[in-house]
């Protein structure tokens, strides 16, 4: 096999592991408060904005820089909720799809606003990792390792914890939840928060990886939306596979011609299984 | 009735007299109002039923880049360079819109799949940069004052054409919803099941606003390539187009015939206001309080403006006839 394309492939498996971190916080809050947050990327360049300002501007440690964005972005999210998503919750799905669209122009234009549209980045080099002839940068090896450990963590907090539990069942039965006795508004914040909290972990590893500029999220906020519709929306499951099929398109495709063709490819494959899949890979 | 007729008379008029009065910059304003307006029109025509298209950035991209592309290469004139654009785009809508519907993708998943047909064209005009100049655009080439090439330095002559083709929007927007299929396609978007059972064929009813909407958008694309005489996938087909549309077309309220029209003169002459009002000193200032109105309008007024003003209008008590 062409040693290219096999680096082509590792890539590919490298970077799923963060689209599939940010898959997995879209349908979250879709499965959960059935909203797509369209701007769901700019919060991803948001924190990698916090990351940026405190390690490069104001030379904190990357450990801490990073630990302020998770939380920053998960304060965001909650934001996200409390004055955009909350106030509409009762009003047509593709309103609420929208106003988060118009927080999508918001953001973009405020990061404008504060840093420029100069690309920026940590100024930071992790070491290349060599295996045999293969070169793989160890910071898509450690982003991928982070991501596979938040999915983890995820997991077990929907699966063992009491919230957790309450979340998977909100997704299952919106209204007999509340008969339960599970405070709705209180599992839309956690869940919203969560999702911010992916977002920002997210944003840590990608800020190891690509140059900051205020319209980053709109070069992989589309994939993500692709993956968690190619998942089924709210299949979180679904959605973790579909990053991992995603990425590798992108990945060889890239390998074979350009970037941009491998996009146009992804997207249209994703379009043709749409139609072959319509409600996921994994629903019949 | 009268009363009515008059205003529509005076406003009409003053449209005419515009190019004669306003000052260059002005002009400009209104030529890109009228050409957006015609646009988000058109989107409105499949928006209203409940299709919300994220992707029509993709029909105002190829409508444009067609007839460009084939008058700077093959010297093909805009006249036939046009329909072309306006006919692959009517082909695009089918292709996607006919799996679509017959497989019931609706709501969220129709919005995300119209939006990667958005990134499709976008992303295949910035691969094919050898041919289309990639994300540095494309400029047509220069022919003077040309009808062959539809080219006019001066502005007065795209104002009459934008006027024109809004005021063509209009009908085809009045011809759709004074229609037979209009009831079909609101019945449809009450209950699609339902609507068939008593006998409408709903995809023919679908395909039919998808091919109108679909053709509109990219005449509405070719024309704003030719005043511009510039082309941008981002500015085109990018997705901050597609969501643009969106949102112009739902402020200024969907379920009305000026309502997209508002729409356009609305978020064109804030964003214009705004640019002019913080300068070039604070970039992204403008855009930044342009997103915060978006925002609360979507969250106040989601029937958009010109929906708010009517039903204000029907509940204000009617005077009782007398006997």
């Amino acid at each position: 096999m062409d040693i290219y394309l096999l680096e082509a492939i590792i890539n590919g498996l490298l970077l799923g592991g963060v689209l599939a971190l940010l898959a997995l916080g879209l349908n979250l809050i879709f499965g959960v408060i059935d909203v797509v947050w369209i701007a769901y990327a700019d919060l991803v360049m948001c924190g990698m904005y916090v990351v940026y300002w405190l390690y490069a501007g104001l030379g904190w440690p990357l450990a801490l820089a990073c630990a302020v964005a998770i939380a920053g972005v998960a304060v965001l999210g909650i934001l996200v909720h409390v004055l955009i998503i909350a106030p509409i919750l009762g009003s047509a799905p593709i309103n609420q799809l929208l106003a988060t669209g118009g927080l999508l122009f918001f953001l973009q234009s405020f990061a404008t606003l504060l840093f420029g549209t100069e690309f920026r980045n940590l100024g930071l080099r992790l070491p290349i990792i060599e295996l045999g002839d293969i070169y793989v940068s160890s910071a898509r090896l450690l982003a991928f390792a982070m991501a596979l450990i938040g999915a983890v963590a995820l997991y077990f907090f929907l699966r063992r914890t009491f919230i957790g539990t309450a979340i998977r069942a909100i997704a299952q039965d919106r209204d007999i939840v509340g008969l339960m006795g599970v405070d709705q508004r209180r599992i839309y914040l956690v869940t919203s928060a969560i999702g911010g909290a992916l977002a920002g972990l997210a944003a840590c590893l990608l800020a190891l990886q690509y140059d900051v500029h205020p319209f980053i999220g709109n070069t992989f906020g589309p994939l993500i939306f692709m993956i968690c519709v190619l998942g089924g929306l709210g299949d979180m499951i679904g959605g973790f596979i579909a990053a991992f099929i995603i990425s590798q398109i992108i990945s060889i495709g890239g390998y074979y011609s350009n970037t941009e063709l491998s996009y146009v490819l992804a997207f249209t494959l994703f379009i043709v299984l749409m139609f072959v899949r319509p409600r996921g890979i994994l629903v019949r | 009735m009268n009363a009515r007729r008059f205003t529509v008379a005076g406003l009409l008029a003053i449209l005419v007299a515009a190019p004669f009065l306003a000052p260059p910059y002005f002009l400009h304003l209104l030529i890109q109002i009228l050409l957006w307006g015609f646009i988000y029109t058109a989107w409105s025509i499949m928006g209203r039923f409940g299709f919300v298209s994220l992707g029509h950035g993709a029909f105002v991209g190829v409508g444009a880049y067609v007839p460009a592309l084939l008058w700077n290469y093959e010297s093909v004139t805009p006249w036939i360079g046009i329909p072309l654009g306006v006919l692959l785009s009517v082909l695009l809508g089918l292709v996607i819109g006919y799996p679509c519907f017959r497989l019931k993708v609706v709501g969220h998943y129709f919005a995300l799949v119209t939006l990667a047909l958005g990134q499709v064209v976008m992303l295949s005009v910035v691969a094919a940069r050898d041919i289309t100049g990639g994300s540095l655009g494309f400029t047509p080439r220069a022919a003077g004052h040309s009808w062959y090439a539809l080219q006019f330095p001066e502005k007065g002559y795209f104002y009459a054409i934008a006027l024109a083709l809004w005021l063509g929007g209009l009908a085809v927007w009045h011809l759709v919803d004074r229609g037979i299929g209009r009831e079909a396609l609101d019945a449809i978007s009450e209950d699609e099941e339902a609507a068939a059972a008593v006998g409408i064929d709903v995809m023919r009813e679908k395909l039919r606003v998808t091919v109108i909407s679909a053709a509109l958008t990219a005449l509405g694309g070719a024309m704003l390539g030719h005043y511009l005489m510039y082309l941008n996938p981002e500015t085109l087909s990018g997705i901050g187009v597609s969501l643009q549309i969106v949102f112009a077309a739902i402020i200024g309220g969907t379920y009305t015939m000026l309502g997209p029209t508002v729409g356009s003169w609305l978020t064109i002459s804030l964003n214009e206001g705004l640019r002019v009002a913080f300068g070039t000193n604070f970039i992204g200032a403008a855009n930044t309080i342009y997103g915060i109105l978006l925002i609360l309008a979507i969250i106040f007024m989601p029937r958009g403006i010109v929906g708010t003003l009517q039903s204000l209008g029907i509940r204000r008590p009617k005077p009782v006839p007398a006997e």
